[in-house]
């Protein structure tokens, strides 16, 4: 049977649509784990990497890959992990930041804490509770401004 | 054992299993704090930092089980072995104790495990290399963190400055192991897979003097140093750790979730 295999760009878009478990606001595309797309004969190789390496996230993300993917009518499938080069919040797309931001999200900075309150806006008097927060991912912090805590996407 | 050459495979998974062990008990440790911890803040850091640990364990297992070749997997090791075969550094098996025990061997670990894992980014083996790369990252975060809190609360309060003296002072002995060498990574360092341990030795001395001036803590003047971790003679702690942390697995074997 001869039939056209999606193209890469469709898997792409596809794989835009399915959400961070934990973040819904951002695609895994956004998070920046999925590392390749690429087809090896009829069998689509989609690469991807953790964020953190105990994140427990990655099995449910791995299981939502799949299913959108079949979904699509992908037949032949295979995820692989990838470790290198580590994942960094550098690969964060620039649409992924801004839903960060305005589901309450501080983005990751490279000065390592948040620009401003994702919340009242206000970059002054921004205070960290603690480096590590709900998720693998996240720090705590605070603002004095309006006296709301808040979630940093630490930088790594 | 050790009689016969021992070949580069043979010291790699030695290798591996000891810095898995370790994650692994250390991450079980801390584990141990989830529900229990002083604060809010603190019981959440403590559960992410043994999440790190237990995460990088799957990944040095998981590779120690593909170089070992007999179809184990990591859970394998971890869940299936008995404790003489345990390869964990003896200071992480020590009990949690109060907060600053915990804290104190948390950064003991830390300022050994950090810069070893900037070393092990360069290995020869590039499976090694790439888990040490993605693990330095995460443990540069929990070394920042015991740093801070070790100068906190050795710099604190009389109760706070008291504890954190009793912690350094009880957990000393079992520090020196971490750059203790032997065949093993005598066989590492020539292969170029990993660093010579004693060869941390300096930098890791260094850290310790500058972080404990910070939190006005006296570093014991003895360098008697209790060893067999690595090659598999432990404290009676460990088989209490491996009861509860392995029944599951004894209890319903090949169980998943």
């Amino acid at each position: 049977m001869v039939t056209t295999l999606p193209s890469t760009a469709d898997i792409w878009a596809w794989l835009d649509a399915v959400p961070d478990p934990e973040i819904p606001v951002i695609s895994i595309v956004d998070l920046g784990i999925i590392r390749g797309v690429a087809w090896e004969g009829d069998t689509l190789v989609v690469e991807v990497t953790p964020t953190y390496s105990g994140c427990p996230a990655t099995s449910v993300i791995n299981m939502d890959i799949e299913t959108a993917l079949r979904a699509k009518g992908v037949e032949r499938l295979e995820l692989r992990r990838r470790l290198s080069p580590p994942w960094t919040t550098d690969w964060l797309s620039r649409k992924g930041r801004a839903r960060l931001e305005a589901y309450g999200i501080a983005p990751p900075q490279p000065a390592g804490g948040p620009q401003r309150c994702p919340h009242c806006g206000d970059s002054e008097g921004l205070e960290r509770i603690s480096q590590f927060g709900s998720t693998p991912c996240k720090a705590q912090w605070r603002c004095r401004s309006c006296g709301e805590p808040f979630d940093y996407f630490k930088c790594i | 054992m050790l009689d016969a050459p021992m070949t580069r495979e043979a010291a790699l998974f030695e290798g591996l299993l000891r810095l898995g062990d370790s994650t692994l008990i250390l991450g079980h440790r801390v584990s141990e704090w989830c529900g229990h911890a002083p604060a809010l803040e603190e019981d959440i850091a403590l559960a992410n930092t043994a999440l790190d640990l237990i995460g990088q364990t799957q990944l040095w297992l998981g590779l120690a089980a593909e170089i070992e070749g007999k179809g184990r997997t990591a859970d394998d090791l971890a869940y299936l072995r008995e404790a003489w075969e345990f390869r964990n550094l003896l200071l992480v098996e020590q009990p949690n104790g109060d907060f600053g025990v915990t804290i104190m061997r948390q950064f003991l670990f830390d300022a050994w495990y950090g810069p070893l894992l900037t070393r092990l980014a360069d290995s020869a083996e590039p499976r090694l290399a790439e888990i040490a790369a993605k693990a330095a990252k995460e443990v540069a975060y929990h070394l920042e963190r015991s740093t801070e809190l070790v100068i906190g609360l050795g710099d604190g309060t009389e109760e706070s400055h008291a504890r954190m003296q009793a912690a350094l002072d009880q957990l000393w002995p079992y520090a020196g192991e971490m750059c203790a060498s032997d065949a093993v990574d005598a066989m590492l360092a020539e292969a170029g897979i990993a660093p010579d341990p004693a060869a941390l030795r300096p930098a890791w001395e260094a850290r310790l003097a500058d972080v404990m001036g910070k939190a006005r803590l006296t570093i014991p003047q003895s360098r008697f140093a209790h060893q067999g971790g690595r090659t598999g003679t432990h404290t009676e702690h460990l088989g209490y750790i491996l009861a509860t942390m392995q029944w599951l697995q004894r209890a319903h074997p090949g169980a998943t979730w």
